[in-house]
């Protein structure tokens, strides 16, 4: 009767560390890192879930417009983030709050968009990463070109570790429906571009369940363009980190694009906007709820000797970023609609300055009037 | 949206999905005197979109409830104003009025100017003076749509606790600090009693008085009755009616009701009707389309989205069964069932009365022969199913005998369907339920 009742074939999944908090091989990727590195990854994961609960209690406060949770993706959006070295550069969705934190972004930089306040918070040459695409897919393409400059100014395969470089592109499921993935994961392939194309299948696209959207696994398409595809369970964040290092090397040595594929999903709403009871059973998101990305890295490091101490610090210190974050977006400045001009070229133009002009006196001019929005 | 006084914080309605205007306050979490945290969820709002539980951006104590529950009220008007925790609780509800202030102002004004509530459509919106100061002002108190102030102090995922297990905060004895009931305290009261009762789900408050009930008009009524307006008076109904005999349905339902194809569903003439109505429609589409009053369009719908009409506690909902006419029988047996179990438990989701583009409603269920269906608002036509019954019928040789007998009532949209159609598809649907071999020739 449905598409979405059609079956998906399996394929291989990556997997280093099960939901019960158990290290497991993989014949391919290791992860290597001793108990702090695990330590550092678990405050990341603790962390960005914080800017991101904190943020949705923001909207329903009414301080922002809208606000994409990325509850349940932590472990994809920090094992990738972190596979990546300073001089690589990331081009992130709406929805990639971990990678940017990741990245040294102040979350409270995140906020400004979600209130209508700005274009985007940060200067992306300044930390690695892109603003936030909102278009969607459209970031892939983006991120294909700048692998292609990257090229083409010999950053690529030269052997100099400070010197290679390579970009990573962040999309979702429902974005492989769109023209642009597929283009930018062909004319990655054909130029060989160093370039990692990480899905993160959160298994919906706002309501429409992934096996609406394809007949194969998402990973098997990387197969079609001529590029190497990986499936990783997208809630370890040892296997994330472990496979997008392999990919992101493979780019900075030449060797060009890897499709990853991280299983995961999205355990909150699409955005604020939306309401997910409405299109998935409660059993489906219990049932993921047992495959908590945070949870098992918790049993793990209990398991392996960390102090009360650390997991006391870290929830200190998550409070704190809750404080800073709602005093920060109280702090927001309201936004100049006459500044939106300034960002129109790299160098005004004269029509440019005369629109902006003519905005300034028709916004004096209406001062203290009433309209109908 | 916030206001603050020196004291204080008012908590106005956020809009809290993209462009709504108004929300309805379904449950308070909190009471007057109790102790919130920031984040804690204070109340349980339904809009337009979803049910949303809304945290408190402020810690202290819950001074005032300025909405009772049921109320409907707009965006950015006040919910709840909170108090610092270094205060006791109000006795008698104080404005947390700034005496500079107003009181003919009702509509809050921020303190800070960049509000993001209220810009949905309708609302009027002023346009900001960059450089002026913001006269604060306060809103109305209404004590008597407030509950009544109560000492008992407890944290919101407390008194939800208690709620839950249907106890009275107030009879339960404080052990934690100053007079704040904690989780233990309730646990162990609800050790000491008898089991709850089950808690009162009933419908909207009902009024009474000696000669008249007044029941406030809100939820599926409401819904019920905008749509049967705006049917009635936009959409020419025209109805036509046929009486026939479905003795050999009638045999056909106990034929499949005894196979094994068909022994895990339900199989009922309705069943039939709906697979004669896919039928008909192969002949004449037009009964599946819609006139597109905005596009000045008519827009012909490839597939039969079959609304089922259900009677409910909740009122008559109409969920319709995707793709119906791409259905094997057994399979339109099983949806049929689903839908109908679903909507008798009151589960009906909004997007399964969606999108649908023909209704049946079986009004037979109730005794009764026939009658004039109203469409369903989007739709050209809608088939009523009458009670089948034994009735004297005159066979070919002349002979009055005893048969099967129903009357189909099919409405439909003059401006999209003219009577040929209309009475084609009634002729096929009736001749199907006549005789289901005819459905051979569709």
């Amino acid at each position: 009767m449905n598409s979405s009742t059609a079956p998906t074939p399996d394929a291989p999944l990556v997997q280093l560390l099960t939901p019960t908090g158990q290290r497991v091989t993989d014949p391919h990727v290791a992860f290597d890192g001793d108990r702090s590195e695990i330590e550092a990854l678990y405050r990341d994961l603790v962390m960005t879930r914080r800017v991101d609960t904190e943020a949705y209690a923001l909207q329903r406060h009414g301080e922002l417009g809208l606000w994409p949770p990325a509850l349940g993706q932590e472990a994809a959006q920090v094992g990738s983030a972190r596979a990546l070295r300073a001089h690589d550069f990331a081009f992130p969705t709406y929805r990639d709050h971990g990678v940017a934190w990741c990245r040294g972004v102040d979350p409270s930089l995140l906020l400004g968009i979600f209130r209508g306040s700005d274009l985007g918070g940060w200067d992306p040459a300044d930390h690695g990463i892109a603003l936030p695409n909102i278009i969607i897919g459209a970031q892939t393409l983006h991120a294909t070109g700048y692998a292609m400059g990257l090229a083409l100014e010999g950053l690529v395969g030269s052997g100099d570790p400070d010197r290679d470089s390579a970009v990573i592109a962040y999309f979702g499921d429902g974005a492989t429906s769109q023209g642009d993935v597929s283009e930018a994961l062909d004319w990655a392939a054909v130029h060989q571009s160093p370039v990692v194309f990480f899905c993160e299948n959160n298994q919906y696209a706002i309501s429409v369940p992934v096996a609406s959207q394809t007949r194969v696994p998402i990973v098997q398409r990387a197969a079609g363009f001529g590029l190497p595809g990986v499936r990783v369970d997208g809630n370890d964040v040892l296997a994330c980190l472990a496979v997008t290092r392999a990919a992101l090397q493979r780019a900075r040595d030449g060797e060009g694009p890897t499709l990853i594929e991280a299983v995961t999903y999205r355990m909150g709403a699409h955005t604020t906007s939306d309401d997910p009871s409405r299109y998935r059973d409660a059993s489906e998101v219990d049932a993921w709820q047992a495959k908590d990305p945070l949870e098992r890295v918790r049993l793990l490091l209990v398991a392996e000797g960390t102090s009360d101490d650390f997991f006391a610090d870290l929830a200190a210190d998550a409070d704190a970023l809750g404080v800073h974050l709602r005093a920060a977006c109280q702090q927001i400045p309201e936004p100049d609609l006459a500044e939106l001009f300034d960002h129109v070229f790299v160098e005004s133009t004269v029509e440019n300055r005369q629109q902006q002009a003519e905005h300034v006196a028709w916004r004096d001019a209406m001062e203290g009037s009433v309209v109908a929005s | 949206m916030t206001m603050k006084t020196a004291s204080a914080h008012t908590f106005s309605l956020p809009d809290v999905g993209e462009g709504l205007t108004e929300a309805e306050i379904v449950t308070w979490r909190v009471a007057t005197g109790d102790v919130v945290a920031i984040n804690d969820v204070v109340v349980e709002i339904e809009t337009a979109k979803s049910v949303v539980e809304l945290p408190s951006p402020y810690a202290g104590f819950v001074q005032t409830l300025h909405v009772a529950e049921g109320e409907t009220v707009e965006v950015g008007r006040p919910l709840l104003t909170i108090a610092d925790e270094s205060l006791p609780p109000a006795d008698e509800s104080p404005s947390p009025a700034d005496e500079s202030s107003s009181p003919a102002d009702e509509s809050p004004e921020p303190a800070r100017q960049p509000m993001l509530v209220g810009y949905g459509p309708g609302a009027e919106q002023v346009v900001r003076r960059r450089r002026a100061v913001p006269t604060p002002s306060v809103a109305s108190v209404d004590t008597e749509k407030v509950p009544a102030p109560t000492r008992t102090l407890a944290k919101p995922p407390v008194r939800k606790l208690a709620k839950d297990l249907g106890i009275d905060l107030s009879e339960v004895i404080a052990t934690g600090t100053g007079t704040i009931v904690t989780r233990a305290d309730v646990e162990a009261h609800a050790a000491k009693r008898r089991p709850p009762q089950a808690a009162e789900t009933g419908p909207a408050p009902v009024t009474t008085s000696d000669d008249e009930t007044r029941t406030p008009i809100k939820g599926v009524r409401k819904w019920t009755a905008e749509a049967m307006v705006r049917s009635a008076f936009t959409a020419p109904h025209v109805t036509e009616w046929v009486t026939v005999d479905v003795s050999r349905t009638v045999e056909l339902v106990a034929t499949l009701r005894a196979s094994r194809a068909f022994r895990d569903v339900k199989v009922s003439p309705t069943l039939i009707a709906a697979k004669a109505i896919c039928l008909a429609m192969r002949r004449t589409p037009e009964l599946n389309s819609r006139w597109d009053d905005d596009a000045q369009e008519i827009v012909l719908k490839r597939s039969v989205n079959l609304g089922i009409a259900a009677a409910t506690q909740r009122g008559l909902v109409v969920p319709n069964i995707v793709g119906a006419d791409s259905l094997p029988l057994v399979e339109l047996a099983a949806a049929i069932g689903d839908l109908t179990a679903t909507a008798r438990d009151g589960r009906t989701q909004p997007a399964q009365m969606a999108g649908g583009t023909f209704t049946l409603t079986n009004i037979g269920v109730f005794g009764i022969d026939a009658g004039t269906p109203i469409l369903n608002p989007g739709e050209a036509g809608i088939l009523a199913l009458g009670s089948i019954e034994r009735r004297p019928w005159v066979d070919e040789d002349d002979r009055v005998v005893p048969r099967w007998v129903t009357t189909l009532a099919l409405s439909f949209d003059h401006r999209v369907v003219d009577g040929e159609q209309g009475s084609r598809f009634l002729a096929d649907v009736a001749g199907i339920l006549h005789d289901p071999a005819v459905a051979l020739t569709f």
